[in-house]
């Protein structure tokens, strides 16, 4: 492995020499910046190589509106909310589910099956699964959605926070951050919609795209490729997870997907709407939709003041710029998403540690 | 009412005939030894000497059962273990039992059975105790607390200032055995798996240890927030810095690939059947010697050293691809994650 | 943003799977891998299949696969 690595640094180190710039790489998956951190990959990359962590944290980008629907259904007697582990301590504008745990009606689920299951177990009350995920999550939860429509269950419902990885990599390079020089691609989202997707970020914006596994040595490898791509003054669409992701992707989970959802505007925390980056239900599924169910808007929510989430999804500000950060803004009492999230980038930041400024 | 469908009532916890039978039939047997048979107000101990370690737990796990324990053998090896890393012998432990109404008899006796037989098994004694019941829903099913004494070891005095830059860090097997085998059999996260706690008591280990190797700063169990918690203690403790190397700490792979799946940190993960000590270089060998040789001690290693502190006092880890990254106190609660 | 994890299925029936990784054994639906097979490696995300893992490749290049290997190969027994 360790020769693997080795390798891969020479392969970065060359590169670097050939260019008069630094490169900026992006990650577009909070499951890469958890593993960057995690195996402390910044330190051992030359300084000219600056990795970004961009919108990939499904948690982070979630609309401070959404949250606080979430919040309010909480808040009632009659629903059970269902939701994976991560949305538990984000906070919205009063409180999370963590701080509202002890009524007893937030359940953590490993699977919306679980979600589903509740409800069938759990006749008086609604069961509220708090759909959030990429492309890679989606999937589950259209199934889901399909088993409720063909059982009858009545008394089940998604807060649909789905989003779209590709809309927001063009948001990015059509006007946020287009300092990007390459991105490096997300294994999992790949595995769903296939590495093929990737390609018009190549032709339309001339960047680098590689698809990554998360081991340490598959993105050390996966650098080292954009690297070299860069040196050469080329841009090319490359998988190097071939065991598990095709070109076209997993057809049927698009198929579902397709089925049970359509593209809709929608608005990513710190990037403002963008246009057809979200999932929402089509019409013959919209009766599961907890939005319309309750009547709850569905909008852009106040920001607690002086967070600058935002920007740092965008990748325009690193953590330690924003004046919060590791004073009133930790992973104690975080005042943003990125913050207690646990693949948010501020939180890796101060997890992992900045303290001694070895890591850029 | 059949024996196996009794439950306990109130009026066990009354002090009255129901609670006499109680301790008589199913507490004292279990445990019967001079202190306790008297059933007097206090049990009355010689000591062979004045220099004793003193140290109170308590232990409301979920669920009370689990592969490899439960919580009563869980209460006597929990603070077995504060004592035996304390550097002393565990003579006699105390035993408060809270239990809910309605909570099965042959449930009681099962954990009165292993608190018995780990109490045994680590040559301590139940001296005196105290059972009192609370209404249906005031306890999850029983809570349990013991008070331990143990004889300090002659020259044996461990602390966090004696720690100096240069001395290793040694942990006596495996990370996150325990933690993640509760996870396996929690409510909505259940899975089966070959995971097994390593709820233990080592003070036969740990007395060898001290009584033979010189040169022994501190010892910890790293039990809630797992060796991520203890090591900051450390550093926090002593004011200086660590530096551990992540393929040296011994992880078993199933701990590990359960760990992955649902997103938690080994590192902050609890242990309930080992310890961590900081031991000068010389020692730190010896130990790792010695913990070689007992079964507790198996797959003992050392995982890093102290360091000068820079800025400020941190634990640093250096991982498997060469890498750095800080290792930070634990939350105090860690969550499952899809994303 | 996406926790998966191979697993090998070793229940299988319709969509209704049982997967085993190192000895850990939890339930996951293959409605979105229909060709999956008892016996195959997938890739598991949030209680779905989502990827037959070709095992060749991955041996080259997921260093967890070595393990998977090692680990396989020591167990003398499978727990039911």
């Amino acid at each position: 492995m360790l020769d693997r690595i080795a390798h891969a640094q020479q392969t970065i180190e060359d590169s670097c020499r050939r260019l008069d710039r630094p490169i900026t790489i992006m990650e577009v998956c909070g499951t890469h910046t958890v593993s960057i951190f995690r195996s402390g990959i910044r330190s051992i990359l030359p300084q000219k190589v600056r990795l970004l962590s961009g919108p990939g944290c499904p948690v982070c980008v979630t609309d401070q509106g959404y949250i606080d629907a979430v919040m309010q259904l909480a808040d009632r007697d009659d629903c059970l909310i269902a939701t994976y582990g991560d949305m538990i301590r984000v906070p919205g504008s009063d409180g999370s589910l963590e701080t509202r745990g002890s009524k007893g009606n937030v359940r953590v689920v490993l699977s919306s099956e679980d979600a589903l299951q509740l409800a069938r177990e759990r006749a008086d009350e609604t069961v509220v699964f708090v759909a959030v995920g990429f492309e890679t999550t989606a999937p589950a939860t259209a199934v889901v959605v399909k088993e409720a429509a063909d059982e009858g269950i009545a008394n089940f419902c998604i807060l649909c926070g789905h989003k779209l990885v590709l809309p927001a990599m063009r948001a990015l390079l059509g006007g946020m951050n287009d300092r990007i020089d390459a991105f490096l691609c997300p294994g999992h989202v790949s595995v769903i919609i296939g590495s093929g997707a990737f390609a018009e970020i190549v032709t339309d914006y001339g960047r680098p795209c590689v698809v990554a596994g998360f081991e340490p040595v598959q993105i050390v490898e996966a650098l080292a490729e954009i690297c070299r791509q860069i040196a050469g003054g080329k841009a090319e669409l490359k998988s190097l997870y071939g065991a598990v992701v095709t070109e076209k992707g997993n057809v049927a989970a698009q198929r579902i997907i397709d089925e049970c959802f359509e593209p809709a505007d929608g608005y990513w925390r710190g990037l403002g709407k963008i246009a057809k980056s979200t999932l929402a239900l089509r019409e013959p599924y919209r009766r599961f939709d907890a939005f319309e169910r309750f009547g709850l808007e569905d909008g852009p929510g106040r920001e607690n003041p002086g967070c600058r989430c935002g920007e740092v999804l965008c990748g325009s500000i690193e953590p330690a710029e924003c004046s919060l950060f590791a004073t009133r803004c930790t992973p104690e009492r975080p005042v943003g998403p990125c913050m207690v999230s646990s693949e948010g980038t501020c939180a890796a930041w101060f997890k992992y540690g900045r303290a001694r400024g070895r890591e850029r | 009412m059949t024996a196996e469908r009794e439950r306990i009532l109130l009026a066990h916890g009354g002090g009255g005939q129901l609670s006499s039978r109680l301790i008589r039939e199913h507490i004292v047997p279990r445990f019967s030894n001079d202190a306790l048979s008297e059933l007097g107000d206090s049990a009355a101990l010689m000591l062979p000497s004045s220099a004793i370690c003193f140290t109170t737990d308590s232990y409301v796990v979920k669920p009370l059962f689990f592969r490899g324990g439960d919580i009563g053998k869980l209460a006597v090896c929990g603070t077995v273990n504060d004592l035996a890393v304390s550097g002393s012998r565990p003579l006699a432990l105390s035993l408060a039992l809270i239990i809910e109404e309605g909570f099965e008899l042959a449930a009681l006796d099962r954990v009165l059975q292993s608190i018995g037989d780990a109490a045994r098994g680590n040559n301590v004694s139940i001296v005196t105790g105290d059972t009192k019941t609370v209404e249906r829903g005031s306890a999850d099913g029983i809570f349990i607390n013991t008070a331990g004494i143990g004889i300090r070891l002659p020259n044996v005095d461990p602390g966090l200032t004696q720690v100096q830059v240069g001395d290793r860090i040694l942990v006596s097997g495996t990370m996150g055995d325990h933690g993640m085998t509760l996870i396996s059999q929690r409510e909505g996260i259940r899975f089966e798996s070959q995971l097994e706690s390593d709820c233990a008591g080592l003070a036969e280990l740990t007395c060898s240890l001290f009584e033979n190797v010189p040169g022994i700063r501190f010892m910890r169990d790293p039990t809630r927030g797992g060796l991520a918690a203890t090591l900051n203690e450390i550093v926090e403790g002593s004011r200086l810095s660590i530096e551990v190397s992540e393929k040296e700490i011994p992880v078993r792979p199933e701990v590990q690939a359960a760990a992955d799946r649902l997103g938690f940190d080994v590192l902050n993960t609890a242990n309930e059947g080992k310890f961590v000590a900081v031991a000068s270089p010389d020692a730190a060998q010896e130990c790792l010697r010695i913990c070689r040789s007992h079964t507790l001690g198996r797959d003992a290693g050392i995982i890093g050293e102290v360091v000068e502190t820079r800025d400020a006092p941190l634990v640093e880890l250096r991982t498997k691809i060469g890498g750095r990254r800080i290792v930070q106190m634990p939350y105090g609660r860690e969550l499952p994650r899809i994303c | 943003m996406c926790l998966a994890v191979p697993a090998r299925i070793i229940e299988l029936d319709h969509d209704r799977a049982v997967v085993d990784a190192m000895g850990n054994r939890w339930k996951a639906k293959t409605t979105l891998l229909p060709d999956a097979k008892l016996g195959d490696v997938v890739l598991v995300h949030a209680g779905f299949a989502i990827s037959l893992v070709d095992e060749e490749e991955a041996k080259k290049t997921w260093e967890l696969f070595a393990e998977i290997d090692a680990f396989e190969s020591t167990q003398s027994r499978v727990s039911g």
